[in-house]
């Protein structure tokens, strides 16, 4: 079903709900957010794309197979999990830079860590609306 | 030097594939090399070992639980990885010759490496954790190889009850070292063998012994786990002959001896462990003649072998402690012998059966020397270290504590049955006039003589000069077994004694035996279709039962129903949690406390309450969507109001994802009619009432109590200083209990696989 309003809503819409997912991820430390609500908005928008122009689209709007993004997410986590054996500390030792820089306050491995939890969220939702899209 | 030993292989393992792809023309003769060098390598410390001091290597592991990555070299370490890295440069030295250019020798060679480090690792480990680990490893490396022709079901099902077997055994041993570090207080070998007494006069004693046991009885094949080794045959040649005769099956021997000083020398140890070996060794010297396959009787002679060996650690003298090293040595010599010449007659001829083959010395010369050479080893003749092992056995025999004439004529008996197989394993197919016209035996080339002639030659030689190994490696592995006898010294020639005459008798028993053979076996007509022992039948019925039981199990608790698993869930929680309630300290407040919310705070609720009562009674799927999907924004509301706007965001997209989803699935579902009865509704609302009952009974006990809130403020106080972060709510989840999301987010992941196999797997069905 092609509906014009929604497809043209979701073309403005895209963007500004992908960059807000971003932003909830990257402002999560300070402020309400972080990469699971993060995730979800993504998801949410390429699956209210998908909506207006049929997962084909969909899918080829977000480039890469949803179950890459679940593999890379979980392995973005364990290797922020992992980086502090470099210094010789224990598995998920958070560590920091001294430099504060704008919205996130300090980077650090966490961050590195909601990012892996961002991408598994958004593509393990993905990964459902797709597969039952095409049922 | 302790670690680069153990790690070289695993490195090596992770190489070889590479190593073969890019230099297949080289490969095969680099891999030798590094079980020649381990082996050199090894044999420089052997003055120093054999001198009383052992190598020691530690790294702390889990030190709050005394674990720690500890090696320890000491002369049964050295006796066993001297086997381990000289046995192995046979083999990968015949691995190449025998797969003969197949593509997938890059990767066997691989896992014959992996299994080397293991064997290494296991063999020096210093810690009962570190030696345990290595232990399993080898379990998985056979796993690998015994199933290397993977697309053979035979082969699949050998690995899968080899690694059940020694599986179950290893928990065992597990649980086995945990009780010895308990009752001794450590998990440092170095430490553990001095404290044998502690061991022995604890009330546990019994428990760590059978458990220690079990591990030992099911790596080594003693009866009734004895029938996984001759299934292991399924495995190429050069794997029987490395994991399955020479070193792997060794190990459990390897722990009996390493923990006698520990636990033997009690009435407990030698009644089971004799009883046990003895019975083995009857068992397959028996069950090896009944065959025709080569390998098969190679493998039950090792099941008879390991029986000996077993029986000898069991009695504990210092005779039967030399028996034993020397036995061991030397059954690993004459055995990889055999196995590798059972495998170059199979690539020369295509057949194992020896009812087929004969005169093979003619075709392949060398071999045929090899072979003939460890035969008589087997055999015990002079002046081979086999008739060194056997006056050594019958003397040990002659001095058991325990029932001597029993032991010795068990002994004899199977030491007869062992003459038998080393006739029909050497001289049948090389040297018996059999006619050999259907096969079209053909020459074969260095690579698959040289390591059947160098063990064989090298029992040759240790026959020739005992002294010198009994002084080197002999005698410094007995001196750690018992460390209070002093052992016996080694020579080829004993004089005019009992211990000969025995030998002679065995001799001519076992001549008697191999003509009987033939005749005995065509009345019987059993040979060839002898396939399930009892013991292996038993484990089969066990094993198909247990399916049986886990198919009925999964299918009455998860039928596929999901009002089913909805009141499974609810009920068990209820009765748990009911339980609790009825018997534990809670109380519920006096009187409820005075709601103090304000008009929106109701309208909240009035919203939720409506939600909930709209999906049950509407007669329109859109409308019952519509109506959860109101409970789900109510309660994020909620969260709103009460300050909590992390979990009120997430449940909102939550909510807007979940009805897309009821969307794209809406209109393929059957028409929404009422399909149950009054009586499953009046179930259904019992189930309901239940839970929510419960939930509101909780809620309003817990929220009468004063929380102790030691870890909320701390978290809050923490958030910022420790965490970097002012949302506490997210620093918990990716800093302070990362592990916890971590774990969560693997959960998704899988789950997502599920789904998404599940709806590939209908798509396919229906497409």
């Amino acid at each position: 079903m092609q509906s014009l309003i929604l497809s043209t809503t979701i073309r403005l819409l895209m963007p500004l709900l992908l960059m807000f997912s971003v932003f909830l991820l990257l402002r999560g430390h300070n402020e309400p957010g972080g990469g699971f609500v993060g995730g979800l908005v993504a998801a949410a928008a390429f699956a209210l794309y998908s909506l207006a122009h049929g997962a084909e689209a969909g899918r080829k709007m977000l480039r890469i197979e949803p179950r890459l993004l679940v593999a890379a997410g979980l392995m973005t986590a364990l290797v922020s999990g992992m980086l502090p054996f470099i210094t010789g500390q224990p598995f998920l030792t958070a560590l920091w830079s001294k430099l504060p820089m704008p919205i996130i306050g300090h980077a650090g491995s966490p961050l590195l860590f909601d990012a892996g939890v961002y991408l598994v969220v958004s593509g393990m939702s993905l990964l459902i609306i797709f597969s039952l899209m095409e049922e | 030097m302790l670690i680069a030993i153990v790690i070289s292989g695993f490195l090596a393992a992770l190489a070889a594939p590479a190593l073969y792809h890019f230099l297949p023309r080289w490969a095969g003769r680099i891999c030798p090399l590094l079980p020649l060098s381990l082996f050199a390598c090894l044999l420089t410390v052997v003055g120093q070992v054999s001198a009383g001091t052992p190598l020691i290597f530690s790294l702390p592991w889990i030190p709050s639980l005394g674990i720690s990555f500890s090696l320890y070299l000491d002369g049964l370490g050295l006796l066993f990885a001297l086997l381990v890295t000289g046995i192995g440069f046979l083999v990968f030295l015949y691995t190449p010759a025998y797969m003969s250019n197949d593509v997938r020798l890059g990767r066997l060679t691989g896992w014959l490496f992996a299994f080397m480090a293991a064997m290494l690792g296991t063999t020096l480990a210093g810690n009962l954790i570190t030696m345990f680990v290595f232990w399993e490893l080898t379990g998985i490396c056979s796993y690998m190889l015994i199933g290397f022709d993977h697309e053979q079901e035979e082969a699949r099902r050998a690995a899968l009850q080899a690694l059940l077997v020694t599986g179950i055994g290893g928990l065992a041993l597990l649980a086995g070292f945990i009780l010895l570090g308990n009752i001794s207080g450590t998990m440092e070998l170095a430490e553990l063998l001095g404290r044998g007494d502690i061991v022995r006069a604890h009330p546990l004693y019994l428990p760590a012994l059978m458990l220690v046991l079990a591990g030992a009885f099911t790596k080594s094949a003693q009866f009734p786990f004895h029938f996984w080794l001759p299934s292991a045959m399924a495995a190429p040649t050069p794997v029987s002959a490395y994991l399955h005769s020479a070193t792997m099956v060794k190990l459990g021997i390897y722990l009996l001896a390493r923990f006698s000083p520990v636990l033997g020398d009690t009435e407990a140890w030698v009644y089971l462990v004799v009883m046990t070996g003895g019975i083995t060794m009857l068992t397959g010297g028996v069950t090896a003649l009944l065959h025709n396959d080569l390998k098969q009787i190679l493998a039950w002679s090792t099941v008879s072998a390991l029986g000996t060996l077993t029986l000898l650690l069991g009695l504990g003298t210092p005779a039967a402690t030399t028996a034993a090293m020397v036995f061991l040595l030397v059954h690993a010599l004459y055995k990889s012998s055999l196995f590798l010449a059972a495998g170059a007659v199979d690539h020369g001829t295509g057949t194992r059966d020896i009812t087929r083959l004969g005169d093979l010395a003619r075709v392949m010369p060398w071999v045929a020397a090899g072979a003939g050479l460890a035969a008589l080893s087997m055999a015990g003749l002079p002046p081979l270290a086999g008739f060194i092992a056997k006056e050594l056995l019958y003397e040990a025999n002659l001095q058991s504590p325990l029932a001597p004439l029993a032991v010795t004529v068990v002994s004899v008996f199977s030491n007869s049955l062992a003459v038998a197989a080393a006739i029909l394993a050497a001289y049948t197919p090389f040297f018996s006039k059999n006619s050999v016209h259907d096969l079209h035996p053909h020459h074969v080339e260095i690579g698959l003589w040289l390591p059947v002639l160098l063990p064989a030659l090298l029992g040759l030689l240790i026959g020739l000069f005992p002294g010198q190994v009994g002084t080197w490696l002999v005698t410094p592995a007995v001196t750690v077994i018992r460390a209070g006898g002093s052992p016996v010294q080694l020579a080829l020639w004993h004089g005019f004694n009992p211990v000969l005459l025995l030998s002679m008798a065995t001799l001519g028993t076992g001549l008697v035996i191999a003509a009987l053979r033939g005749p005995l076996l065509r009345k019987l007509s059993v040979a060839g279709n002898i396939r399930m022992g009892g013991a292996e039948r038993l484990y089969g019925i066990f094993f198909s039962r247990l399916q049986g039981f886990a198919s009925w199990l999964t299918l009455t608790i998860q039928g596929g129903r999901l009002r089913n698993y909805l009141m499974i869930v609810v009920g068990v929680t209820v009765c748990l949690v009911g339980f609790t309630f009825l018997t534990g300290s809670g109380e519920l407040p006096a009187s409820l406390p005075r709601p103090d919310g304000g008009i929106h705070e109701w309208l909240t609720a009035g919203v939720i309450l409506a939600g909930a009562v709209m999906a049950m009674v509407t007669r329109s799927r859109l409308a019952a969507v519509a109506a959860i999907g109101t409970v789900g924004y109510g309660v994020a509301l909620i969260y709103i109001l009460f300050g909590a706007p992390d979990l009120a965001m997430t449940q909102f997209c939550i909510e807007t994802l979940s009805i897309i989803l009821f969307v794209l699935v809406l209109h393929r579902l059957p028409q929404f009619t009422l399909l149950s009865n009054r009586a499953t509704r009046a179930r259904d609302l019992v189930v309901a009432l239940s839970i929510g009952g419960l939930m509101t009974l909780l809620v309003l006990m817990t929220v009468s109590q004063p929380l102790s809130s030691h870890i909320s403020t701390w978290f809050l106080e923490q958030s910022f200083p420790a965490g970097h972060g002012r949302n506490v709510v997210n620093v918990i989840l990716v800093d302070f209990r990362a592990l916890d999301t971590l774990g969560e987010i693997t959960v998704l992941a899988v789950a997502a696989l599920g789904v998404y196999g599940l709806l590939k797997k209908r798509h396919k069905e229906e497409g």
